[in-house]
């Protein structure tokens, strides 16, 4: 009996507390809202899920409708931060109603990925032969510069299906910096976008459309996220870098490609990392940065967003490489914490 | 006896409420329409009346022209058309004048059911079994033994301008069927019994009776049908292969104007670039919107002559 009542009396004491608790509770939850890139958006939800846990409270609310769209709504201020693919140009800088930070959350490869049968992952491409592809310009799987890169390998005598995205992304950006960065004729005549105007090819919206168009179609090439390529175990061509070796694309050599390039990185991080130098860098690696805001509007915001930011670079990145994007270089991560230290409320650092 | 709205208090809030409705649905329009063009504004300015006949799409450089989308939206639309009509009509006329009971329902209802799929599954299906199925079984030995003709000229994808065609003409097919049906189910059974019993043969029958009363509705099925096929995006997106570029084969791959619009728009910043998109759909809302003109002024046309026929 007197059991009894001492559960009765146990619950309802945990109800009462329930009740003092609830409205407390709902008044302390601040959510901290997010819009951009789609391609680190595993790794980004991976992110806010385990932070949130850890951080009762606080909760993101993030939407991955793209580069472009992150840098819109940050740039009106309807969002806490933007996230993009791409570093934000002199034009849209100039437009922001204040300094900007981009802060780098990760580091990601784009493979070349075709359709041979009897090859596997591992044909060796050098830049101009690649160039000369997407130029159209190489039109056959035998062409003798293909042949002569790769003794002994069965080229069949196929015609070149070029694929590419239809769809504006990140990805895309990249793989098209890359392109610009290896020859002057592409960045003379297409350039470096998320959208350009391929020469040939045919368009496949998102990674799984351009994946779609090379498993579909024999004798086809395209481009996709190294994570995307590897969760679907695609052939992949070994690409040759700037000190002239053949590398696959991997965790590895993105990761030594980030290392490489770690010596430039400027004093905004606004970075292109393709054709990094280092004998094992892969040559089609980018970073993806978050948007932030140098003088917060909001002080508690502010301050949650900053010490998210403080958790991301250092213990965040451990989450990076079971999801197959690089972790941003240690040296690198000293650079971003003083930039976060910079992020401020009415000149109070929120650090 | 007829009485004014305005005797009671009641019925006239009735019918100035529904007036509003009515209104409301004119003023949406109209706005679409107005925002449209006032989105558009700087590609208007900067291209002029080039934008609809220039073939350049080049988000680098900022020089937009929309003729390739133009081109690719109306010959899909238009190959699916040319498969569809003559499948539908087929069917509703089988359906309705020679198919056992036990037959009709069942064929009716699935085809109906084609209604209800979800153009994104049309796009996974048109990726994994259309186009393949095409590509090898159909437009491989066409380009082999028929490359001759330019319609039919190789290489050979498989996403193409046709495979977006034949793909449009399934989703499409629901909607005409089934209007086709009910325009068929309303000739008179007196007039269809009277041919016959002036000796006229089944197909006879069919042929006066869909020639006197029935192609003013039929044409109507066509243009909803048509109406639906201009403006599907992601299936369209999914088989056509993308390329902004015009070829008169068939075979080749194109893009369609809904296509372009939801593939670049996410990602499209400055303020040109957006506007030669929002332009886009402008000129895809006129063609629809002279589409369904031309077609009721057809129809009108029609129908006083058919009138007049009998």
């Amino acid at each position: 009996m007197r059991k009894g009542i001492g559960r009765w009396l146990g619950i309802g004491l945990a109800m009462l507390g329930l009740a003092w608790g609830l409205p407390t509770m709902a008044a302390d939850t601040l959510t901290i809202t997010g819009a951009g890139a789609t391609f680190p958006y595993p790794l980004y939800s991976k992110w806010f899920y385990e932070y949130s846990n850890s951080h009762p409270g606080l909760k993101f609310n993030y939407q991955s409708i793209g580069s472009g769209g992150g840098v819109k709504q940050i740039t009106a201020g309807t969002v806490d931060f933007g996230a993009s693919d791409a570093p934000m140009n002199e034009d849209e800088l100039a437009k922001l109603p204040g300094p900007i930070f981009h802060i780098p959350t990760a580091i990601g490869a784009v493979t070349v990925v075709y359709n041979l049968e009897k090859i596997q992952s591992g044909l060796k491409l050098t830049p101009d032969v690649l160039v000369d592809i997407y130029f159209g310009k190489i039109t056959r799987w035998n062409d003798p510069r293909i042949a002569g890169l790769n003794p002994g390998a069965k080229l069949p005598a196929a015609d070149i299906v070029v694929a590419h995205r239809s769809d504006g992304s990140g990805t895309t950006d990249i793989f098209t910096n890359y392109l610009s960065a290896v020859s002057t004729d592409w960045r003379a005549k297409i350039g470096r976008g998320k959208s350009v105007n391929w020469p040939v090819g045919l368009g496949g919206k998102g990674n799984e459309g351009v994946a779609g168009v090379v498993k579909q179609t024999p004798g086809a090439v395209g481009y996709v996220e190294l994570a995307y390529a590897m969760q679907n175990r695609m052939t992949v061509a070994a690409l040759r870098n700037k000190e002239g070796n053949f590398v696959l694309p991997t965790l590895e050599s993105t990761s030594a490609a980030a290392a490489g390039a770690a010596k430039t990185m400027p004093a905004d991080f606004r970075l292109t990392l393709v054709d990094a130098p280092g004998q094992d860098s892969y040559g089609i690696c980018g970073l993806t940065w978050l948007l932030v805001y140098k003088d917060q509007r909001d002080e508690a915001k502010g301050k949650a967003l900053v010490t998210f930011l403080k958790w991301a670079i250092r213990d965040g990145q451990r989450m990076n490489a079971p999801l197959l994007y690089a972790p941003i270089p240690k040296p690198v991560v000293e650079m971003v914490d003083k930039a976060i230290r910079q992020i401020n409320f009415r000149g109070k650092s929120l650090y | 006896m007829t009485r004014k709205a305005g005797d009671n208090p009641k019925d006239l809030l009735f019918e100035k409420t529904t007036a509003l409705f009515a209104f409301g649905v004119l003023f949406l329009a109209v706005l679409l329409f107005a925002i449209l063009v006032a989105e558009s504004l700087p590609s208007i300015r900067k291209f002029g009346a080039s934008f609809l006949v220039t073939k350049t799409w080049d988000p680098v450089a900022e020089n937009f022209g929309a003729l390739t989308f133009i081109y690719g939206t109306i010959v899909s639309s238009f190959i699916a058309l040319l498969i569809a009509v003559p499948l539908a009509v087929g069917s509703a006329i089988f359906i309705n004048e020679f198919a056992p009971e036990w037959l009709k329902t069942p064929v009716a209802f699935l085809a109906e059911l084609l209604a209800a799929i979800p153009s994104v599954i049309y796009g996974l299906w048109g990726i994994f079994v259309l186009v393949p199925v095409l590509r090898d079984l159909l437009m491989k030995p066409a380009a082999k033994y028929l490359g001759w003709i330019p319609l039919f000229k190789g290489p050979v994808y498989g996403p193409s301008m046709l495979a977006a065609g034949v793909l449009l003409s399934i989703m499409i097919l629901p909607f005409i069927l089934s209007v086709s049906r009910e325009v068929l189910a309303t000739v008179p059974r007196l007039q269809k019994e009277a041919v016959l019993s002036l000796g006229g043969t089944h197909w006879e029958m069919i042929r006066i009776v869909i020639g006197q009363h029935c192609i003013p509705g039929i044409f109507g099925a066509t243009i909803l049908g048509l109406g639906r096929a201009l403006g599907e995006t992601m299936a369209v997106t999914m088989v056509i292969g993308n390329r902004p570029d015009i070829f008169l084969s068939v075979f080749q791959p194109g893009y369609s104007m809904a296509a372009v619009i939801a593939n670049e728009f996410t990602e499209a910043t400055g303020e040109l670039y957006l506007a030669a998109l929002v332009e886009i759909g402008l000129v895809l809302f006129l063609i629809t919107f002279l589409a369904n003109l031309a077609a009721k002024w057809i129809l009108k046309t029609m129908v006083s002559h058919a009138a007049r026929g009998i």
